[in-house]
Parts: structure tokens; sequence; C-alpha cells
């Protein structure tokens, strides 16, 4: 069993209006140090061992589904799961 | 001319959509449910507004993948008349039936009210009942309607004239370009955050959203005439 993290957020070139709001609030606190907020999403998968390729497969659902290329970039990581 | 409402779990602008065309514009329409795999007896496909599973994930994400979807491609490709509104927008965007994405609003909040829409180009199926440059009064009501698109695609939508309706005074989302509606390169496919069957008599507020499906209709009855 892997459990896949993926990391989604949305692609440089599109403002993050969540981002750059929560930046602002963050300001307003006195952590002017933070020069950048961006916002985005995590996604946690439990994968099944199985004859297809998990790193195939993980793109596949990421491109497919899980992310919007035209606006979302992504990344994951891959962990072992001790079975049950 | 008999049109389908495409309804997926959370539209909610079916309704309307429905009234408009059987009690507006006097034709036949149908609801159809997202797990249907047959639109083959429908002239037209309308994708109606509303938060389509939740809008988890994305707006329009998971919806994109009901077995209905492949059948919208199907007549779209077929020439047949779509016009996503609102969600529906999404949903066409997701399904990369329409280039670009809707964004979360730029101002970050849900925006319900009505807009001046400039028709940018009247010479669409969806928009030949309207003059060129004409500012029409539609409701919006969305949170992620903010159009946005690479400086290639929108350097296309504007060359093949494809952007059919601006903003006309104020921007409500931050939409690039001003952007409320588009069709596709064929101009059969149209997607637009604003609501014309929110617009079908003056006792819901305003009619200027009748002449859209006026449009269609006209174009349909025109083609068929044609080719009879």
């Amino acid at each position: 069993m892997k459990k896949v993290k993926v990391y989604v957020t949305l692609r440089e070139s599109v403002l993050d209006p969540q981002g750059s709001a929560v930046m602002g609030a963050l300001h307003s606190m006195n952590y002017n140090e933070v020069t950048d907020v961006r916002i985005g999403k995590f996604l946690e998968l439990q994968i099944e061992e199985a004859d297809r390729d998990l790193d195939t497969i993980v793109k596949e659902m990421c491109e497919k589904l899980l992310t919007n290329t035209v606006i979302e970039d992504y990344r994951y990581e891959v962990e072992e799961v001790a079975s049950k | 001319m008999k049109f389908a409402v495409i309804v997926f779990p959370g539209s909610n602008c079916d309704l309307d959509m429905y009234h408009a065309i059987k009690d507006e514009l006097g034709e036949e329409v149908e609801y159809v449910w997202h797990d249907e795999t047959d639109l083959s007896g429908f002239d037209g496909v309308l994708l109606p507004g509303g938060f389509s599973y939740g809008d988890y994930l994305r707006c329009g994400a998971i919806s994109r993948f009901s077995n209905v979807m492949s059948e919208v491609v199907k007549a779209a490709e077929a020439g047949k008349p779509v016009l996503g509104v609102c969600n529906g927008f999404q949903v066409l965007t997701e399904a990369g039936l329409l280039p670009g994405a809707l964004l979360r609003n730029k101002n970050l909040k849900f925006m319900c009210r009505t807009v001046g829409l400039k028709v940018e180009n009247n010479e669409t199926q969806f928009t030949s009942d309207y003059a060129k440059d004409e500012v029409i009064q539609i409701p919006i009501a969305h949170g992620e309607g903010n159009y946005y698109c690479d400086e290639e695609t929108l350097a296309n939508l504007k060359a093949n004239n494809q952007i059919v309706f601006t903003y006309a005074s104020e921007n409500p989302n931050g939409s690039i370009e001003d952007i409320a509606g588009i069709v596709n390169e064929r101009g059969n496919v149209l997607g637009m955050m604003p609501h014309p069957e929110r617009a079908a008599n003056d006792i819901m507020g305003g009619s200027d959203g009748l002449a859209l499906f006026k449009s269609i209709v006209k174009h349909w009855r025109e083609s068929h005439v044609n080719q009879a």
C-alpha cells in the first residue's frame, strides 16, 4: 500500500486573490517579512499495489481530474504504508 | 426545436432554463439526468447554473466526467448548439469544449446582481437577435466567474472573434479583458457567466436574455429550412 500526497497550487502566472488577502492580513499583524502567500490544496490518496505503474496513474489522475492544468500546478510525494 | 436541459446533482437553474424555453419561447424542452447516455433526439443542449457536485475539487470538475458529457461532446462535434451558463460554462471549460478556466472572483465575494453586458459579437447563432455593441441587462450570480486564459489563447479568441459578451461598465469578477462569455472556434458552443434565462420576461425584472434563445431557434429554423 502506498500513500500519495498531492499538492496543488495555482500556477505562477495566475493571480491568487485568497493568497493576497492572507498576505495583507499577515502584514497588518506586523509579519512584514512575508513576501508572498499562495493557497493550494492537499490531497492524500491510498493506493494499492497493482500491475499499473504508480507514477503513470498518479500523473494521469492529476492531469485528468485532480488538477486543471490551465490554472494549476501539482507535485506529489509517495510514502510506504504498512499493510494491515 | 427540442432542447435538453442537463441536470447534475446540485444544478439549481435547471427550472429557470426549462421555463425560459417552454413558456417564454414556446419550444420543446426536456430535463436530462446526468447519467443518461443518449442526446441524439435533441437539437440543442443547455447546461444550467448551480453547484454541480457541490463544486467539490473545482467547479465543474466532477460533472465533466458524467455519462452525459460524452454525449454533450458528441452534440458539439455534430454542430448542435450547446449553451453553458454559469456552472454550465465552468463545466464546458473543464470538459475542454471551451478554452480557459474560471477562477475565484478577484474580490473573493459571491456577486449576485444585474450587470450590463456588451454584445461584442452579434454574428453568432446565439446573438444574431442583438445589435453589435448593444448593452443588455442580465443577472449574474457567481463566486467563481473570473475568466482566465493564457496570452496565446486570448490572442486566438480575439483573432477568431470568439469573445461574445464583455462586462459593459464594471467588471464584477476580475475576468481577463472583461470577458463574460465566449464561443468555441466553430461558433456552436457558448459559455457565459451571466444568466440569460433569469431575464426572460419583464415580470422577472428584465427580458434582455430572451433574444439569446430566440437567436438559437432562428438559426436552427433557417438551417433546417435550407436543408429541406
